[in-house]
C-alpha cells in the first residue's frame, strides 16, 4: 500500500472515530429548572437540550427559534400532545404539568433534533 | 376613572392553555378589570382603566408570557403562520429558479456531449466558478446556517449532510480551477464538478419547495375549523339589537339569529324555530329542525326561520373550540409505531457521515483509477442521498391528515395511539340504550291487575318514579303528564341500581322494577308470567308495580331503534367485525331488539357496574374490543375497552373516557372510524417502508456496492433527485388519505 493510501486509511478511521465521539458520545448537560419557566433556544438543536423539572409543577417552556431551517419550525412534545409552530425569532410558550416522573422527549417536526425533559 | 374596552389581536396562540395564560397575565395587572381571550378569533378583549394602565403596558404584559398583542394599527388579518410560510415559499422559489438556471448553464458548459453545443464562455472554469459561487453560498446558505449552530451543539441533521456533500464538490472544483497543474501532476484530469454542487443544491431546494407546499396541506383541517367561527353576534340588550364581536358575548346573553346566518356561540333556543345545518361541525348532512328548548351549536348555519336563543357556552367552552383543541392535541400526539423511526433518527446522520468516510477510503484504496475522483464523487453521493426527513415525516403527516379527515366527518380521535389501535378492533360492543336505540323509551302497554285501573297503575308508578333519573322513569312520568294524572307525594324514595325504585305512598310500600327486584322483595308474579313474557318477546321492557308486596300492574316500555343502527351494524359486519349488544334488559327483551338489528351475540341483564367486567371477559378471549356508549353511564366500560367510542350528546364532546367521540351521532361512523384507522395505518406503514427501504437500499448503491458486480454507480445529481422525491412522496402519500373514502 502506498503512503497516500495509508494516510487516507488513517484519516478515514480517525474521521469515523471523531464523528462517533463528536455526535454520539456527547455528555448530557441537564439544566435544572428552579423557577416556573425556562427559555429554550431552537438553533441547530435545542439549548438547553435536557432540562429537569419537578413532578406536578406547572412549568412554562419558552421556545425561541433563531434557526431558519424548516426542520425546527415545529416543536413536538408528543407525551403532552403538543405540536406547536415556532415563528422565527418569536417566543412561543408551552405549559406543561407532568404528573409522573420519568424522561419525556421533545423533537422538531421532522424528528431530527431532540431534547429531553426529566421529571423528578 | 376612564374605563376602556379594547380588542387586541394576539399572535402566537395555539391552544386553550394559551388563552388561560394570557388572561391570567392580564387580570393580574393593576387597572385591568376584565380580560377575555378568544382562541378562534385570536383576540383579547380587555376592559381597563386608562388612567392606571396604558395600551402599551397590556402589550408588554402579553409579551411577557410569550405572545404578541397588537394595537389595532398593527393588526394582521391573516394567520401569521400562513403569511410567513407564503413568504418563505416565495423566497425559496426564487432560490430554486436561480440555482437551477445557473446550474443548468454550468452543466451545459461541462457535461460531456452537451459541452460541444455550449458557447465558449461557459467552458471557462473561472466563469463556472463565478456562476457556482452564488448558488453555493447564497441559495445554499440555509444549509450552512442550519449546520453551523448544529455542529456547535454537536448535533446534525439533513442540512449538515447536504452542506458537507456540496462543499466537498465545490471546494474540489475551486481547487481544480485555481491550481490545474497540481491536479494534473497527480495524474488526474483537471476537471471541476461545479455542475454537481449547483444542480444538487437546486434540486434539493426544489424538493423542499414542493414538500413545504404539501406539508401546509396536512394541517388544513385545523385551519378550516378555525375559519368556521362566526365573527359577530346580534345580541338583544335592553330591548335593542346590537351587533357585537363574538368574544364580547357573555353567558346568558340573548342572541337573535336570522335565516342564512351563522350561529355565533352555543346555546338554547328560547323563542322561535328553524332548521339548522350542522354539517360543518357534526358531518350530519341533513338539516335538523330546532325549536324552543333545543340546543344550538356555534358556527352552524341557521337555514330557514328566525329564533332567539340564550348563550350557554362561549370562548374556549364552545363545541367548536373543544373540537379544535381535541384535533390539535391528537395531531400533537405520537403513534406507538413511530418509536422505531425515533430510535433510528437519533443515530442516522452520524452513521451516514461515518459511511461517507468509509466510502472515501474504500474507493481511494481499492477503487479504479482515477481513485481520488471516484472516492470524491461516491462520498458526495452518499452524503446527498441519505434522507432522514422521509423517516421523520412518515408517521406525523399521516396522523395529521387522518385525524383531520376524521374531524371533517364528525369523528374526533383523542390521540394517535387510539387511531393506531382502532385498526386492530375485532369486536365492537354496543351499549343498547341511548346508543343503538334513541334512549327515549315510551310507554306502550299498561296492564292493571286486581282492583285498580290502568290510570291508577300509571299514576302510582309515575309518583314513585318522579324522583328517579332513569330514562325509563322519564317515559312513565311523561305518559302520566300526557294523561293529566294527579301524582301523589312519595316519601322514603330510593333508587336501587339495576333493579328499580321504591317509596312510600299513602303509607303503602310501593316497588316498581324488574324481575330481580320482585324476587328480592318476594313479590310473586308467576300467575302473570305469560303476559310478561309476551311483552318481553316483543322487545319491550316490562316493569312491575307492587303495592304492599302485591303485584298491582305491569307497565311495558319500548325504546325505538336509531335510524342508523342497521346500516352501522351491517358496515361493521362487512369489515369482518363481530358485533355484541350489551344491555341491562332481561334476556328476552334484549333478544327481541337484537333480532331486529341482526345481532347474534347479546349480553343481557348486565348491571351498570358490571359492564366493564363483561368487556374484560371478551378481551380475555384474545380480542381487541371497542365499546360504544354514551360516555356517561358507561365510562368504566369505555375505559376498560381497548378503544372507547362515545356517541356525543348535546354540546358536550369532551368525554374524558372516550378514545373516539362521534359527534355526528351516526352509528355508521363506528365502521368509518375503524376504516379511517386502517387506512391511516396502511399509509403510515407504506411511508415507513418507503422511507426505510429507500435509505437502506440506496445508501449502499451510492457507496458503490453494485460497482464490482454490475459497474453501477450513482451520480450525485441522481442522488439529489432521489433524495428530493423521497420526502415529497411520503408527504404526498399522506395527503392521498384526504381523498380516500371512509
Amino acid at each position: 500500500m502506498t503512503l497516500d493510501k495509508i494516510l487516507v486509511l488513517i484519516g478515514s478511521v480517525l474521521g469515523i472515530g471523531l464523528t462517533y465521539w463528536f455526535f454520539l458520545m456527547k455528555k448530557e448537560k441537564t439544566v435544572e429548572v428552579i423557577s416556573d419557566s425556562v427559555d429554550i433556544v431552537a438553533e441547530g438543536g435545542y439549548q438547553p437540550e435536557v432540562i429537569s423539572i419537578k413532578k406536578g409543577k406547572t412549568t412554562k417552556l419558552n421556545f425561541l427559534r433563531k434557526d431558519s431551517s424548516s426542520c425546527l419550525e415545529e416543536v413536538m412534545l408528543s407525551d403532552f400532545k403538543i405540536r406547536r409552530y415556532l415563528p422565527l425569532n418569536e417566543t412561543v410558550t408551552v405549559e406543561i404539568s407532568p404528573q409522573k416522573t420519568g424522561e419525556y422527549k421533545f423533537a422538531c417536526g421532522m424528528n431530527m433534533f431532540h431534547g429531553k425533559i426529566k421529571v423528578v | 376613572m376612564t374605563e376602556v374596552k379594547q380588542i387586541f389581536p394576539i399572535k402566537g396562540m395555539h391552544c386553550a392553555s394559551c388563552v388561560g395564560l394570557i388572561e391570567k397575565s392580564l387580570t393580574q395587572m393593576p387597572g385591568v378589570k376584565k380580560a377575555m381571550v378568544n382562541l378562534a378569533t385570536e383576540q383579547a378583549t380587555v376592559t381597563f382603566d386608562s388612567d392606571l394602565c396604558k395600551e402599551e403596558q397590556i402589550v408588554s404584559a402579553v409579551a411577557s408570557v410569550g405572545y404578541q398583542a397588537m394595537l389595532e394599527q398593527d393588526m394582521v388579518s391573516e394567520d401569521q403562520e400562513r403569511i410567513e410560510k407564503t413568504k418563505e415559499l416565495k423566497k425559496l422559489g426564487i432560490k430554486v429558479a436561480s440555482s437551477l438556471f445557473l446550474g443548468g448553464l454550468i452543466l451545459w458548459g461541462s457535461f460531456p456531449g452537451l459541452t460541444n453545443t455550449a458557447p465558449g464562455i461557459l467552458k471557462i472554469f473561472w466563469v463556472q466558478l463565478l456562476l457556482a459561487t452564488p448558488v453555493q453560498f447564497w441559495a445554499g446558505w440555509d444549509f450552512y446556517r442550519a449546520t453551523i449552530p448544529a455542529l456547535k451543539h454537536r448535533t446534525a441533521n439533513m442540512d449538515t449532510l447536504v452542506a458537507l456533500g456540496t462543499t466537498v464538490a465545490y471546494l474540489y472544483s475551486a481547487f481544480v480551477t485555481a491550481f490545474p497543474n497540481v491536479v494534473m501532476d497527480l495524474g488526474l484530469e483537471a476537471m471541476p464538478y461545479f455542475d454537481v454542487a449547483t444542480i444538487v443544491i437546486g434540486l434539493i431546494l426544489l424538493g423542499r419547495y414542493f414538500e413545504a407546499k404539501a406539508k401546509g396541506q396536512t394541517s388544513e383541517a385545523i385551519r378550516k375549523l378555525i375559519g368556521l367561527q362566526a365573527k359577530t353576534a346580534r345580541v338583544i340588550r335592553e330591548d335593542r339589537e346590537i351587533d357585537i364581536p363574538i368574544d364580547q358575548v357573555s353567558v346568558g346573553e340573548i342572541i337573535r339569529v336570522r335565516p342564512g346566518e351563522k350561529i355565533p356561540v352555543d346555546g338554547i333556543i328560547v323563542e322561535g324555530e328553524s332548521s339548522v345545518d350542522d354539517s360543518m361541525i357534526t358531518g350530519e348532512s341533513i338539516p335538523v329542525d330546532k325549536a324552543k328548548g333545543d340546543i344550538v351549536i356555534g358556527a352552524t348555519i341557521n337555514k330557514s326561520g328566525t329564533f332567539i336563543y340564550k348563550a350557554t357556552k362561549i370562548g374556549s367552552g364552545t363545541m367548536l373550540s373543544q373540537i379544535i383543541k381535541l384535533v390539535q392535541e391528537a395531531q400533537g400526539s405520537k403513534a406507538p409505531i413511530q418509536r422505531i423511526a425515533d430510535m433510528i433518527s437519533a443515530y442516522f446522520v452520524p452513521i451516514v457521515i461515518m459511511l461517507a468516510f468509509a466510502t472515501f477510503a474504500t474507493w481511494y484504496i481499492f477503487g479504479p483509477i482515477p481513485t481520488l475522483l471516484y472516492a470524491l464523487l461516491n462520498t458526495v453521493a452518499v452524503l446527498i442521498i441519505a434522507c432522514p426527513c422521509a423517516m421523520g415525516l412518515a408517521t406525523p403527516t399521516a396522523i395529521m391528515v387522518g385525524t383531520g379527515k376524521g374531524a371533517e366527518r364528525g369523528i374526533l380521535i383523542k390521540d394517535a395511539e387510539s387511531l393506531e389501535i382502532a385498526h386492530k378492533i375485532k369486536t365492537v360492543i354496543f351499549d343498547k340504550t341511548g346508543t343503538l336505540t334513541k334512549g327515549k323509551p315510551e310507554v306502550t302497554d299498561i296492564i292493571a291487575l286486581g282492583q285498580v285501573t290502568e290510570n291508577e297503575v300509571l299514576a302510582l308508578a309515575a309518583s314513585v318514579e318522579k324522583g328517579s333519573e332513569h330514562s325509563l322513569a322519564e317515559s312513565i312520568v311523561q305518559e302520566a303528564d300526557k294523561r293529566e294524572l294527579k301524582l301523589t307525594q312519595v316519601t322514603k324514595f330510593k333508587a336501587i341500581a339495576g333493579h328499580g325504585v321504591e317509596g312510600v305512598l299513602d303509607k303503602a310500600q310501593v316497588y316498581l322494577g324488574n324481575r330481580r327486584l320482585m324476587d328480592q322483595e318476594k313479590v310473586s308474579f308467576s300467575s302473570d308470567l305469560a303476559q310478561i313474557e309476551k311483552l318481553e318477546t316483543e322487545g319491550k321492557t316490562v316493569m312491575m308495580l307492587s303495592v304492599d308486596h302485591k303485584l298491582s300492574g305491569l307497565i311495558a316500555v319500548a325504546d325505538t331503534i336509531k335510524e342508523s343502527a342497521h346500516a352501522g351494524i351491517e358496515a361493521l359486519e362487512k369489515l369482518g367485525i363481530e358485533v355484541v349488544m350489551l344491555t341491562g334488559d332481561n334476556q328476552r327483551t334484549a333478544n327481541a331488539i337484537a333480532r331486529k338489528l341482526g345481532i347474534t351475540r347479546v349480553l343481557a341483564e348486565v348491571l351498570p357496574d358490571t359492564k366493564a367486567s363483561e368487556v374484560r371477559k371478551i378481551q380475555e378471549e384474545g380480542k381487541v374490543v371497542a365499546m360504544v356508549g354514551d360516555g356517561i353511564n358507561d365510562a368504566p366500560a369505555l375505559v376498560q375497552a381497548n378503544i372507547g367510542i362515545a356517541m356525543g350528546t348535546g354540546t358536550d364532546i369532551a368525554i374524558e373516557a372516550a378514545d373516539i367521540t362521534l359527534i355526528n351521532k351516526d352509528l355508521t361512523s363506528v365502521a368509518s372510524a375503524i376504516q379511517l384507522s386502517k387506512k391511516t395505518m396502511r399509509t403510515i406503514k407504506l411511508n415507513l417502508f418507503w422511507a426505510f427501504a429507500y435509505n437502506i437500499v440506496l445508501i449502499p448503491v451510492a457507496m458503490g456496492m453494485l460497482y464490482p458486480f454490475f459497474k453501477i454507480l450513482l451520480s450525485p445529481i441522481l442522488a439529489s433527485v432521489a433524495m428530493a422525491t423521497s420526502s415529497i412522496s411520503v408527504v404526498s402519500n399522506s395527503l392521498l388519505l384526504k381523498r380516500s373514502r371512509i
